[in-house]
C-alpha cells in the first residue's frame, strides 16, 4: 500500500461525512441522528458531518422499513454514494421492519435492497449508540480502502447499552460476497 | 417563461421525503405542487390487525416527534368505548408529557428553521437546550423518543419527584428567555429572513382550514386546549397567543410565546398534581360496539382520531387518523406564491410539516 492509499485511509476513518436517507421513517431516529451532531454528543469531533448529497459522503445512514415507494430511491442513493462505502441502518425498522411487520406497502428491511455494514438496533438508538455505529463504520471504510483484502467485511452490531466501545460482530449478510467485495460497488 | 423546478424528494433542505414542484418565473415562484406518499407504511391498515395493547404501541410510531400526542388521542378514543375515565393524577401527568412534547417539538422546529436561514450557531443552541427537554422527559418517562407513557385507562409511569421536575422546567425557562426567544425576535439575522415572506392572510387561513401555530399566527384565535379542553387543561389556566401579520415571522412569534406559555402550564400542573392513582389497571376491558372521535392539540395543530370497534373484538375495526400536517399542508401554496425561490425551504418549514404523520 502505498502514502497516498495509507493517507486516504486515515483520512475516511479520522472524517466520514455523512448521508441521511429517510426511507419511511417516523422521524424519531432521524432527529437522533440530528441529536447526535448536537453539541451534547458532538458528533463532528469524530469529523463526522452530514451532507447534503450522497456524492459527496462515505457513510449511508438509512433510517425507516423502506417503504415501496422509496425502495428505488435507496438503491439510487447507494450507487450515488462513491466507493469505498459503508452502510449504516439506523433503528430496528432498516433492520426487521419493526411495529410495521406485515405491512404491504413495505418491501424491507433494508439489506434486501443494499448491502448493510453495521446495525444501530433500538426504537430509536440513543444518540451514543449511533455515533458508536457511526464510528464502527468508518473502520470499516478504512479496511476497505486498502488495496489488501479489507480485514473488518463482517456485519458489526451495536449492541444498545450506551457504552460506545462495545461492539459485536456475527456473520456477513448475503449481499457482501466470502472475499469481501461488494455487490454493485463502482 | 416558466421553469419548473423539482425540489425533494431527498432533498439537503428538507427534513423528511417529500417533493416540491416548484413553477418560477425566474426567481420568483408562481405556483407550487406537492407530492407527498414516500413515508406510506400503510399503519392505519396494520392498526385494524392489532389488539388494543398493540395498538398504542403501532401508534406511537406514527411520528417520532409527537408520539405522546398521537398515543394519547388513541387512548382517549378507546377510553371513551371502553366507558372508563382515566383517574386525575394521570390526566396531570398527560399533560406534563404533552407540554413537554410541546416544548421539545418547537425548540426542534426553531433550530431546523435556523439552519434554513443560514443561522447554523442558532441550530446548535436550539439542539443543546433541546437536550435539556430531552433530560427532562428522559426523567419521566426513561424514555427519549417514543415514551411508551400511555395506556388504557391511565398512564404507565409515575411522576416521582414533581419538585425536582419543576427545578428542571424553571431552568429550562430561564435558558430558553435567555437565549432563543430575544435571538428569534430581535436578531437582524432572524428579522431580515422571516418578516414578510410567506404570507397567509386571515381570509385564505380560514379558507384553507388551517390548525395550530399556523393558523394562530394568521390571526385564527383556536386552541383546542382552550376550545374543547381534555385531559387536565380545564383546570389549567394559560394564554392562547395569536399574531396579526401572518408571516414566517409571526409564525416564529407564536412558536415562542407558545414555548413560554409550555413552561407556564408544566409549573402550574407540576405543582398542583393531585395523590392517587396513575392508571385503572384494567383487565379486560369491555368496548363497545360504535365509533369514538378524540380531538387533541398537537404541537403542529390538531390531531383526530376516529376509532371505530365492532362487539366482542379484541382489535379495533377502523382507526382514522387526522394529522395537522394534512390540514396545514395545502395553504403552502398559497405562501410560496410570489415569494423567492431561496426563500421556499423556509416557508414550507415554517408550517412545521410532519410527513410521516400525514402519509403513516
Amino acid at each position: 500500500m502505498n502514502l497516498w492509499n495509507r493517507l486516504m485511509c486515515m483520512a475516511r476513518r479520522r472524517s466520514p461525512w455523512l448521508f441521511h436517507m429517510n426511507s419511511g421513517s417516523c422521524n424519531g431516529c432521524d432527529i437522533e441522528i440530528v441529536a447526535a451532531l448536537s453539541p451534547r454528543y458532538d458528533a463532528e469531533q469524530l469529523g463526522v458531518r452530514l451532507e447534503g448529497s450522497p456524492r459527496h459522503a462515505d457513510i449511508l445512514c438509512v433510517t425507516g422499513p423502506v417503504t415501496r415507494k422509496a425502495a428505488g430511491a435507496v438503491k439510487t442513493v447507494y450507487g450515488q454514494v462513491c466507493g469505498p462505502k459503508a452502510v449504516v441502518a439506523i433503528g430496528s425498522c432498516p433492520a426487521t421492519t419493526n411495529v410495521f411487520i406485515d405491512s404491504r406497502t413495505l418491501v424491507g428491511p433494508l439489506d434486501k435492497h443494499i448491502p448493510v455494514d453495521v446495525y444501530v438496533p433500538g426504537c430509536p438508538p440513543r444518540p451514543d449508540a449511533i455515533i458508536a455505529g457511526v464510528a464502527k463504520a468508518a473502520e470499516i471504510l478504512a479496511g476497505r480502502g486498502r488495496n489488501t483484502a479489507p480485514a473488518s467485511s463482517a456485519t458489526a452490531t451495536v449492541t444498545p447499552d450506551f457504552s460506545p466501545a462495545v461492539v459485536q460482530a456475527s456473520s456477513p449478510p448475503s449481499g457482501i460476497s466470502a472475499n469481501g467485495e461488494r455487490e454493485g460497488q463502482p | 417563461m416558466s421553469y419548473k423546478i423539482p425540489m425533494g424528494p431527498y432533498h439537503p433542505g428538507l427534513e423528511e421525503p417529500y417533493k416540491l414542484e416548484m413553477i418560477c418565473e425566474g426567481e420568483t415562484v408562481q405556483d407550487a405542487e406537492l407530492k407527498i406518499g414516500f413515508n406510506f407504511r400503510g399503519v392505519e391498515h396494520l392498526a385494524e390487525t392489532r389488539n388494543y395493547i398493540q395498538v398504542i404501541a403501532l401508534m406511537e410510531r406514527v411520528c417520532g416527534i409527537c408520539s405522546f400526542i398521537h398515543t394519547l388521542t388513541l387512548c382517549q378514543a378507546m377510553e371513551q368505548l371502553a366507558g372508563v375515565e382515566p383517574p386525575p393524577r394521570a390526566r396531570y401527568i398527560r399533560v406534563v408529557m404533552a407540554e413537554l412534547e410541546r416544548l421539545h417539538s418547537h425548540v426542534l422546529w426553531a433550530g431546523i428553521a435556523a439552519k434554513l436561514m443560514g443561522f447554523k450557531t442558532m441550530f446548535m443552541t436550539c439542539f443543546a437546550l433541546r437536550e435539556k427537554v430531552m433530560d427532562v422527559l428522559q426523567a419521566i418517562s426513561g424514555n427519549r423518543v417514543n415514551y411508551s407513557m400511555n395506556c388504557l385507562g391511565g398512564v404507565n409511569r409515575d411522576v416521582e419527584d414533581a419538585p425536582a421536575i419543576a427545578g428542571m422546567v424553571d431552568d429550562l425557562e430561564r435558558e430558553m428567555m435567555r437565549t432563543i426567544i430575544p435571538i428569534f425576535t430581535t436578531s437582524s439575522t432572524a428579522r431580515s429572513r422571516c418578516a414578510g415572506i410567506g404570507v397567509l392572510t386571515h381570509d385564505k387561513a380560514l379558507s384553507c382550514a388551517v390548525v395550530g401555530p399556523t393558523a394562530r399566527a394568521s390571526d385564527v384565535n383556536q386552541d383546542l386546549r382552550r376550545d374543547a379542553p381534555y385531559a387536565a387543561y380545564a383546570e389549567l389556566d394559560f394564554e392562547v397567543p395569536v399574531e396579526k401579520a401572518g408571516d414566517v415571522r409571526a409564525r416564529l412569534f407564536v412558536r415562542a410565546l407558545e414555548i413560554i406559555e409550555s413552561c407556564r402550564i408544566l409549573r402550574h400542573a407540576l405543582s398542583n398534581m393531585p395523590p392517587g392513582e396513575i392508571s385503572l389497571n384494567i383487565d379486560k376491558p369491555a368496548f363497545q360496539a360504535g365509533t369514538a372521535i378524540s380531538r387533541v392539540e398537537a404541537p403542529r395543530g390538531e390531531v383526530m382520531y376516529s376509532v371505530t370497534w365492532k362487539e366482542n373484538s379484541r382489535n379495533p375495526a377502523r382507526v382514522h387518523v387526522r394529522t395537522p400536517t394534512y390540514a396545514n399542508m395545502p395553504a403552502v401554496r398559497w405562501m410560496v406564491r410570489g415569494a423567492r425561490l431561496a426563500d421556499t425551504p423556509l416557508i414550507q418549514a415554517s408550517i412545521d410539516p410532519c410527513y410521516s404523520c400525514t402519509d403513516r
